[in-house]
């Protein structure tokens, strides 16, 4: 596993998401109200640019009628099918056993970390005094 | 052919009232008089029109009379000739055409006591379906109190074209109160004729009629399900009767597919269509409308991914297959005992209740 580098934090805001392809994969990170988020973005059931769907919450129901409406913004919706996938997780609402996609780990580290490696910062230069969006892949 | 075994449930038999005037005995004093002064003779609706090949096979055909009106040709030619040790009894009559809500509710009452006074009563191997005013909601949860004191009334008999898609939460006081005496809901080939019998409109011919009622259940099946009737009543079965049942897997396929799309429309779906229709879902066996390689027949069986889900079932006096070919070709042995007695019991639980009268 490696850790990418993949932008100085100021660069996320919340509710923002980056594109971006490491070692050939297609990524996209997410800032979700100050939560990062990463998934393959290709979507397990065709193959379509999974994350270039809405987030949207999670609708669930205990009766007929009545929705409860929760993980605001930490569903994202398939644009081809509209399958739902939990951004956390990765799992998909309709069938979480067979399909999920791959979800990655995205922290924010301090600059002062990044330079001493052993981190790729393929495309970024790295200052000490910033905070960057680092992925586990 | 594959051989019937003995004591069996035949979920699926149509005793016909003669002619409107049988059931005066049934109706109280204004009704009877509504229905003599008005010069009603019958109620006979175009879903089995009495001359069409569908409404009787010939052999059962009477000399004179309604097909299925003679409880003597019934028992000899359904519940003996198959070695039934139950059968269900859902008598179409034309009762759920009437737009009075109290005519309906009357003529309803008076089929019920009619059914069984007149059959029930005369040979103990016969079971009811509780006929409803269903215009009515009130009427008709009276109407299923009223009846299931009779623990010979096993199910709650519906149409599958009525006025409405039947998932719609008006009906579900009906569910609720079927859901409580432990009855099903068996919903029956057949229109109440207030609106066209296909979705696109009025066709020219019974034909188009009568391979409409497949669509017709399938629209039912998605109403029922995606509405949530079975996230609020999980207890409660339904039986798509005289349904045919090859069309599921396709259909299925279909619903499945859009659910997982958009799902989040009715979110107390939270099962797939396929396991819902597993847990709660019934189809009586005939009509058949595969051909008559075995191959396929288990192929679809296959698809369907259960042996649960198919009730035996003759359709009398119906004409659904000749002779004594009322199971389709290669069904296995044990396939056959679940569909003729394990699965019914399984699905109506009042079958066997000891105490019969109220």
């Amino acid at each position: 596993m490696a850790r990418h580098v993949i932008a100085p934090v100021d660069e996320l805001p919340p509710g923002s998401r980056k594109f971006l392809e490491i070692d050939g994969r297609p990524i996209a990170v997410f800032n979700v109200k100050g939560e990062f988020f990463g998934l393959l973005n290709r979507c397990p059931h065709q193959g379509a640019a999974l994350c270039e769907g809405p987030l949207i919450g999670l609708a669930s129901s205990s009766d007929p009628g009545e929705i409860e409406y929760t993980k605001l913004g930490e569903i994202i919706r398939c644009p081809w099918h509209g399958w739902e996938f939990d951004i956390r997780t990765g799992q998909s609402y309709c069938d979480p056993r067979r399909f999920r996609v791959r979800a990655y780990p995205v922290n924010v580290e301090p600059g002062t970390n990044l330079v001493k490696g052993p981190y790729v910062a393929e495309t970024l230069k790295v200052a000490v005094e910033s905070d960057y969006v680092v992925v586990d892949l | 052919m594959t051989s019937p075994i003995a004591g069996g449930v035949d979920c699926d038999l149509h005793p016909a009232v003669p002619h409107l005037t049988s059931l005066l005995p049934y109706m109280n004093d204004y009704w009877r008089d509504q229905v003599t002064t008005r010069g009603m003779t019958d109620l006979i609706s175009q879903s089995y029109p009495v001359n069409s090949p569908i409404s009787s096979r010939p052999d059962w055909r009477p000399v004179k009379g309604k097909p299925g009106s003679d409880i003597a040709d019934l028992q000899r030619q359904a519940l003996d000739r198959f070695g039934t040790a139950y059968g269900i009894c859902n008598p179409l009559y034309g009762v759920q055409m009437v737009f009075s809500e109290d005519m309906a509710n009357a003529f309803c009452r008076a089929l019920n006591d009619w059914l069984a006074k007149e059959w029930l009563d005369k040979d103990e191997r016969l079971r009811g379906s509780i006929v409803i005013p269903v215009q009515s909601i009130e009427k008709a949860v009276a109407e299923i109190e009223r009846c299931a004191a009779d623990k010979r009334f096993v199910q709650v008999l519906m149409l599958v074209m009525g006025d409405m898609p039947l998932g719609k939460r008006h009906y579900w006081p009906i569910y609720a109160a079927a859901e409580r005496f432990g009855l099903p809901i068996g919903i029956h080939a057949g229109s109440a004729y207030h609106n066209p019998p296909t979705s696109v409109g009025w066709g020219s011919y019974h034909i188009e009629d009568y391979v409409a009622q497949a669509q017709a259940f399938q629209t039912q099946l998605t109403s029922l399900i995606v509405e949530g009737v079975f996230a609020r009543h999980p207890n409660l079965k339904m039986v798509m009767l005289e349904s045919g049942f090859t069309w599921l897997p396709p259909f299925l396929w279909r619903l499945h597919k859009f659910w997982r799309g958009v799902r989040m429309e009715t979110p107390w779906v939270d099962r797939a269509p396929l396991e819902i229709v597993r847990s709660n879902i019934r189809f009586s066996l005939q009509p058949v409308d595969a051909p008559p390689e075995s191959d396929t027949l288990n192929r679809l069986f296959d698809h369907m991914q259960s042996d649960e889900l198919i009730l035996f079932s003759t359709d009398y006096p119906h004409w659904q297959f000749d002779g004594d070919e009322v199971l389709p070709k290669g069904l296995s042995p044990d396939l056959v005992r679940k569909i003729m007695i394990d699965n019914p019991h399984a699905t109506y639980p009042r079958l066997t209740v000891k105490e019969m009268t109220p």
